[in-house]
């Protein structure tokens, strides 16, 4: 192929001054993993594949159903029924057959994270729960490649560029440091909606994060997250800062990462792991156990009618290594979700200590309490 | 004092309105603040930035201040 038919379907990017062959050459050596090809990765790998990024991988597990198609604008109804992943291969590989497309028709997790992210130099985050967007910031923080945040809900997306250095100051935050904990309500596209053309919207500029990272051009949003509603079109962006404190769980090694069960970092414990007012009650009546009260130190009323410790959820992470507990560890907060989070963070510290969250917190054990007198 | 508060997400839903303006001394007592006035707050994770910035202590505000509550997304 001559210079000039190599640039040729580049034509109107290449004559961009600040753009030019250098910057195409550089997207023609780039590999780019993506993360899901549903709303936001369909329109990610549309863009990517047309601007020349030399290598994309596409990793799905799921199938192409009716309800995807008012937002995978990639897919045609014929084809409801299909892999994504190889059906989105074929589509990007048609529309541009000079560049190489690596399907991988599997569900990302641990066993695979680190041996499918390893080979590409960025990973655009197109994943649709929180359990994979803590697992690919974690595995990307392990192997220090950018990660190409994005997240929609409703009317609202967010875009953000993760774990890449920013060349002033030398920052580099990640997803844990704006989120350092999964919510505890879980909510997906699939049951709360979506207008179709965001995941569009975010997934582009996804694409265009991408872009600019690979070709040094422009200023990607480093260290930053941007909100974007399309009902008014506001449109803001906020820097993150590393958060030394976040008292959060990132796996520290490659070890640590394959042990780590994403599924339970992001899902309440089983009910075994609760305990309800009335047991509560008799195991204050019959063993020596430790109480940690995880509400935050301006919350009142404060638990003056039994031992505890106030150790606030906002510390917990730092500040549990501190306790040495004896016997089995109630957690308590005013309605019983953030003793669960807590859980969550003893758990992964310590798998093998017995400890338990009070159901229902403080308003359940003073209905309890009441109903009793 | 007059800080200006902006939401997104499930907080815009549970406060009812993206954009207010409130009174607080610093940020945990906005928290603090908007927990007591709206419950469904309390176990809810999210960011919190004080002018554009992520903060993760308790910040001291001041007259004219904008603090943005951003809760996580999950869709894709």
């Amino acid at each position: 192929m001559s210079k000039e038919e190599k640039y040729n379907r580049y034509q109107r990017q290449v004559i961009l001054n600040e753009f030019g062959t250098v910057s195409q050459d550089k997207l023609f050596s780039a590999k780019v993993l993506v993360i899901g090809a549903g709303g936001l990765g369909c329109p990610a790998l549309q863009y990517l594949a047309a601007a020349g990024v030399g290598q994309i991988g596409i990793v799905d597990f799921d199938i192409i159903s009716l309800t995807n198609l008012q937002r995978q604008v990639l897919y045609a109804t014929e084809e409801v029924g299909r892999g994504k992943a190889e059906t989105a291969a074929k589509k990007i590989r048609a529309l541009n057959p000079e560049i190489k497309v690596e399907v991988f028709n599997t569900r990302i997790q641990n066993s695979n994270a680190l041996e499918l992210i390893s080979p590409y130099d960025i990973v655009l985050d197109g994943s649709d729960n929180f359990a994979t967007r803590y697992l690919l910031n974690d595995a990307c923080v392990l192997l220090n490649k950018p990660l190409i945040y994005g997240a929609v809900f409703q009317f609202e997306g967010q875009v953000g560029v993760f774990n890449l250095e920013d060349k002033l100051t030398q920052i580099k935050a990640n997803y844990r440091d704006l989120f350092p904990f999964p919510p505890l309500e879980k909510l997906s596209c699939n049951e709360i909606g979506v207008i179709g053309v965001l995941p569009g919207i975010i997934g582009v500029m996804q694409a265009a994060e991408t872009i600019k990272i690979v070709t040094d051009v422009g200023m990607p949003s480093t260290n930053k997250i941007i909100s974007y509603n399309v009902l008014n079109n506001r449109l803001y962006e906020v820097e993150i800062v590393p958060n030394e404190n976040m008292g959060s769980v990132m796996p520290k090694s490659k070890a640590e990462f394959l042990k780590f069960d994403y599924q339970w970092f992001c899902n309440a414990p089983p009910i075994n792991e609760q305990i309800t007012p009335e047991d509560f009650h008799e195991l204050l009546k019959n063993e020596k156990i430790t109480v940690i009260d995880v509400r935050e130190k301006d919350e009142l009323p404060l638990i003056t009618w039994i031992e505890n410790i106030h150790l606030p959820m906002s510390e917990f992470g730092r500040g549990i290594k501190n306790i040495s507990p004896t016997g089995k560890i109630v957690l308590i907060c005013q309605s019983g979700k953030r003793s669960l989070a807590a859980l969550q963070i003893l758990k992964s510290k310590n798998p093998g200590c017995e400890v338990f969250s009070l159901i229902g917190g403080l308003d359940s054990w003073e209905k309890k309490s009441k109903s009793s007198v | 004092m007059a800080i200006k508060l902006l939401t997104f997400g499930q907080i815009t839903e549970i406060i009812g309105q993206s954009e207010s303006a409130v009174n607080a001394l610093d940020s945990d007592a906005l928290k603090a603040q908007l927990i007591r006035q709206f419950p469904g707050l309390k176990d809810l994770h999210f960011a919190i930035a004080v002018n554009k910035k992520l903060i993760s202590k308790n910040t001291d505000l001041k007259d004219g201040d904008t603090v943005a509550l951003l809760p996580p997304f999950s869709g894709g």
